[in-house]
């Protein structure tokens, strides 16, 4: 059968478009585009104002699509309960921190090695801290195990901010992470005026940028967004690939019932330490490009209620499913996250907010309670957790067990030669 | 498999705590043949079961399989090596289709490498190895006439249908010896029948079965040789004539309720 | 004979070589370092008494904060992961019931309420009302844990344990952050200092006698300043204070023991009492056998949440500042105190209670301050990985 150029086109954007994954990938976030900009235009953004928010909420979401993802592959795939997961991704940044930091550069001092190097660095740091982990856990229990990443994760939090870490000489050079007061390294938001001046034109993106009334920092952080974007995205088919394979299949067993894995022959230790290793890797690397996009972390950057936000953005979206890993991201990042924190720092009139509750139960209740929607966002985020638990424990696409086989197992008996 | 028969159990003892549980426990098990291993509550049967798949370490004694000490293994070491076990009650992946469950027993395949599944020009390799596999799976599912239920979640499978999917899985492991734990439990006569025909035919292509049960009328029906258990030991070992006859055995069975 | 196999018989005929002979030596390594600082200078023994007291006394709150974990993890089969924001709770409604009490008069009844305003309380100078605070911190956290469980954790009965567990941390974020939106998220300081307790010397006696907050023991002159002077022994060594605890956490010490007391009265001699037992100890059976289930977990939730309300009362009584998020960064210690001692057993959690705190403080020794709560934490660790069920072989639920 023949096809036009456009009918091939139209074939291949109505496949993307079909893809049902991807629409409502694309829907959600859409969503949430639209009340950013209403909100954002009610409060009196201009273009500028308005392109910087939608940027904000992208990195935001991307962000938290690449760590939820990575938890979805041990909780969701393998069910290992690992909320160390601020932990690991502290690991990752600090190390890559530490690897590419110039040496004199302050706080904290470092090796000056390239940055690719250093990233490689960081991930196999937390792959290997992963081990470490996963190794005495093997036989644990989930809630225990939940329990062992969370004091790790607290261990590593201290270790950081410890005065003692803060300076070493290891072999005659002298590195650090900066005890309380952080470490600076270069920043890889950086990539975005890099890659912009590399490619062949990309310096027009400053004007094209200005004529829109969007400022040049906006337009490097734009694209510094969508390299977040592609590394979410690379994140979401890596682990595709995991999960649709015999590897994927087993680890779904051993979620389901370890004993029957091992008595079919699989060695279910090594295949958990394997998944903790990328899991923690992965981690380790969305830490670094997210949390530490600024060029500067300190101990704060990684304090465990990360863990539970990643933890609750993938009860939301479905553990087990990795689109859902992506929806609960966006929907936990955008959502529950970011506009609350934007109506509460627009739309207070903030000379007059009352300071303290006592104060608004006199005066201006409501003004205290938008000034004060970042706590109460949490509680409402405390309730829905339990909601969830209660309801819908699947979350939104868990019910929705994607198969675990490299190829397609839906339909009858083939008859002649197949080609999937 | 080297030579020597496929199972043989020797001294086998297990302790826990203070229980001994199973006390000098010794018999043979010879290849193509359906052998049952029978006893009231409480012989150990279940113990022995356990000590040979490597779900415990026997406290003493040996297990050799296919000549080799298998004993202390860990229980995937064994199933590796051709000794496959069904569970009594059926432990199906219920979030898993039908069809994974198939798809995940067959041993060494080229996909349970994380390099292999990920790197896009070794994947190739493994989908080729999916769609033989995916053949194989039809075939055996076939075989136990549940091809019907191929896309259904092993959750939602009746009792029976679960049963009959152990037993299809185990297989899809290939398998040299099947111990099956009290297969027939709880089974409607219908589907016993059905189970039983197709263990015979599998044991007429050269698998060799070890049923552990509870119901010594069909183990005496259908097995060429039968281990009575009591008390920890072997109490009588040969052919089913021979154990009806067996003093100690009716002994046995008549001082225990039935 | 494969190298696996050769594995397996060399496990069985070594099982000497296990993690707990490990550990066990390791224990005995830092104790004999910890004697040989003493006998040769390097610490002071006074200074280890003291830093003892201290872990002993912090250690007690996890034990009195660690019972109703403990009795829920079995009882209920789950991991409660809000168990220290409730502490918070407590300590925010027992002190803003104290203060509302205590500082009549000397500002609104909001701002009292809110710990916004501080009328100064202390255990001398407002024994009467930081009393009543106690009480009001047990009552309170009681009532509310039984209305999060009807909410919450009833309608899951039947749930496994990790759904319970995310449920917890629901519960745990909400009562964090409706504490944060009612008084807000900086670090408030609640009383005013109190005296000490002090083992002194004075005027060439050696004795035991209660300091005014604003008393120093190098100062005195005469036996006669220090309140309640008992003379043990006469001494040349000059005036000073050897080793003090502060009235505070006089207080700790001596409610919290009460408390445990009763406690154990109650599990030991009462029939609701025997009835926790066997649920903690088989469930099953003891739905079968006719135990009022749903009222044991009742009054489970009801001792726990008391507890756990007046530990965190009488953990900011003796710290003096209090912030939103207080329970939360001690979660994990209670934890740990739990699981050392073994989930289920009450006693258990005391003394793994006391010990988390006293190797908490006792870190010291070896460790830089910053990194004395690593230690704790590696205790908890190492206790999951080499004897999860603990040192009273708590009931493993499954």
């Amino acid at each position: 059968m023949s096809q036009t150029v456009t009918g091939a086109v139209t074939a291949a954007v109505r496949d993307l478009v079909d893809d049902s994954d991807l629409r409502m990938i694309g829907l959600t976030m859409g969503g949430v585009y639209l009340v950013a900009t209403l909100l954002a235009i009610a409060a009196g953004y201009d273009v500028g104002g308005i392109v910087n928010t939608l940027r904000a909420i992208t990195v935001f979401a991307a962000g938290y699509g690449m760590l939820v993802l990575a938890l979805n592959l041990h909780w969701g795939y393998t069910g290992l309960f690992n909320i160390g997961v601020a932990g690991f991704m502290a690991i990752g940044t600090y190390v890559t921190a530490i690897l590419s930091a110039p040496p004199e550069l302050s706080p904290g001092a470092g090796l000056g090695l390239p940055i690719p190097i250093a990233v490689l660095g960081g991930m196999l740091a937390a792959a290997i801290a992963g081990v470490l982990t996963a190794l005495p856990a093997l036989k644990m229990r989930a809630d225990y195990l939940a329990i062992v990443t969370v004091a790790l994760s607290e261990i590593i939090r201290l270790s950081i901010k410890s005065q003692t870490l803060a300076e070493v000489s290891v072999a005659g050079v002298t590195v650090g992470t900066g005890g309380g007061r952080g470490i600076s390294y270069p920043a890889p938001s950086d990539a975005a005026s890099w890659l912009i001046e590399l490619v062949p034109g990309g310096t027009l993106l400053y004007p094209a940028g200005a004529a829109v009334g969007i400022a040049r920092p906006v337009v490097t952080g734009l694209v510094y967004m969508l390299i977040l974007v592609a590394f979410t995205a690379a994140f979401y088919w890596l682990l595709v690939q995991i999960g649709q394979s015999p590897f994927g299949r087993v680890l779904k067993a051993i979620r389901e019932d370890e004993l029957v894995a091992s008595a079919l022959g699989k060695d279910t230790r090594i295949f958990k330490l394997k998944v903790f290793a990328v899991g923690c890797a992965l981690m380790g690397l969305g830490g670094y490009l997210w949390l530490g996009r600024s060029g500067f972390v300190n101990d704060l950057s990684f304090r465990p209620d990360i863990t539970f936000f990643v933890f609750v953005a993938l009860i939301i979206g479905g553990a087990g499913s990795n689109t859902g890993s992506v929806l609960g991201g966006i929907i936990f990042s955008g959502v529950l996250f970011y506009l609350p924190q934007f109506i509460s720092q627009n739309f207070v009139r903030a000379a007059r907010a009352p300071d303290t509750f006592v104060e608004a139960l006199s005066g201006d209740l409501a003004g205290y309670l938008v000034a004060n929607i970042s706590a109460l966002r949490f509680v409402a985020i405390g309730v829905l957790l339990v909601w969830l638990m209660q309801r819908r424990p699947e979350g939104i696409l868990g019910h929705r067990i994607e198969a675990a086989a490299a190829i397609d197992l839906r339909g009858g008996r083939p008859e002649g030669p197949e080609d999937d | 498999m080297t030579e020597g028969v496929p199972l043989r159990v020797d001294g086998l003892r297990m302790e826990f705590g203070g229980i001994t549980a199973v006390d000098g426990t010794s018999f043979v098990v010879e290849e193509g043949t359906l052998t049952g291993l029978i006893g009231p509550n409480g012989a150990g049967k279940s113990t022995t079961f356990n000590c040979i798949t490597g779900v415990y370490t026997p406290t003493a004694g040996h297990v050799y399989f296919g000549g080799e000490d298998i004993t202390g293994l860990a229980p995937h070491q064994i199933a590796r090596r051709g000794l496959v076990r069904t569970f009594q009650i059926a432990r199906e992946l219920e979030e898993m289709t039908v069809f994974e469950n198939m798809m995940l027993a067959p041993q060494g395949q080229r996909g349970e490498s994380l390099l292999a599944s990920v790197v896009p020009g070794l994947r190739d390799a493994v989908i080729e190895e999916e769609r033989e596999l995916r053949t194989a799976v039809w075939e055996t599912l076939e075989f136990f006439e549940i091809d019907h239920l191929a896309h259904e979640y092993a959750g939602n499978l009746s009792g029976g249908q679960r049963k009959l999917l152990e037993l299809a899985r185990a297989l899809m492991t290939d398998p040299d010896l099947l111990l099956l734990d009290e297969p027939l439990a709880g089974v409607n006569p219908t589907l016993e029948n059905k189970l039983l025909e197709r263990i015979h035919a599998l044991r007429a292509e050269g698998y060799t079965f070890l049923l552990v049960e509870h119901d010594m009328e069909v183990i005496m029906e259908n097995c060429a040789h039968v281990i009575v258990m009591h008390q920890g030991r072997v109490l009588a070992e040969g052919a089913p004539a021979a154990i009806r006859e067996d003093a100690a055995v009716i002994d046995a069975y008549l001082g225990e309720p039935v | 004979m494969g190298v696996a196999s050769r594995v397996g018989h060399l496990r069985r005929r070594l099982p000497a070589l296990s993690g707990e002979v490990i550990v066990t030596i390791l224990i005995i390594a830092l104790l004999g370092d910890l004697l040989r600082r003493l006998l040769t200078g390097i610490i002071g023994g006074p200074y280890l008494a003291s830093v003892l007291i201290e872990g002993l006394t912090i250690g007690l709150a996890y034990g009195l904060a660690g019972i109703g974990l403990s009795m829920t993890y079995s009882i209920l089969s789950f991991a409660n992961f809000a168990h220290g924001d409730t502490m918070t709770i407590g300590a925010m409604s027992g002190w803003s019931v104290a203060y509302l009490l205590g500082g009549i008069g000397t500002a609104t009844a909001g701002e009292l309420l809110l710990l916004d305003a501080n009328p100064g309380l202390s255990i001398t100078a407002s024994f009467g009302v930081v009393i009543i605070g106690v009480i009001a911190a047990g009552t309170l956290t009681a009532g509310l844990t039984v209305l999060v469980d009807r909410l919450v954790y009833r309608p899951m009965r039947r749930a496994d344990g990790i759904p319970l567990l995310i449920a917890s941390i629901g519960v745990a974020l909400a009562f964090r952050y409706l504490a944060a939106f009612f008084y807000g998220t900086d670090v408030m300081g609640i009383t005013q200092p109190s005296g000490k307790l002090a083992l002194l010397r004075v005027d060439g006696t050696t004795g035991i006698g209660v300091l005014a907050a604003n008393q120093g023991g190098s100062e005195l002159v005469a036996t006669g300043e220090v309140a309640g002077f008992i003379a043990l022994a006469s001494t040349t060594a000059p005036t000073g204070t050897i080793l003090s605890v502060t009235l505070h956490s006089v207080v700790l010490i001596v409610v919290a023991s009460l408390l445990m007391l009763a406690v154990h009265l109650l599990l030991q001699r009462t029939k609701m009492g025997k009835a926790m037992r066997a649920m903690a100890d088989n469930k099953p059976l003891a739905q079968v056998t006719g135990i009022p289930t749903e009222r044991v977990i009742r009054l489970t939730w009801i001792i726990g949440g008391a507890l756990a309300g007046v530990a965190g009362f009488l953990i900011v009584l003796k710290s003096g500042t209090v912030s939103f998020n207080f329970g939360w960064r001690i979660l994990l210690f209670i934890f740990a105190a739990v699981i050392l001692g073994g989930i289920g057993s009450v006693y258990g959690a005391i003394a793994g209670g006391l010990v988390i705190g006293i190797v908490d403080s006792v870190a010291i020794v070896w460790l830089p301050s910053g990194l004395t709560k690593v230690a704790a934490f590696a205790v908890l660790i190492l206790v999951l990985i080499v004897r999860p069920e603990g040192i009273f072989r708590g009931v493993t639920t499954a």
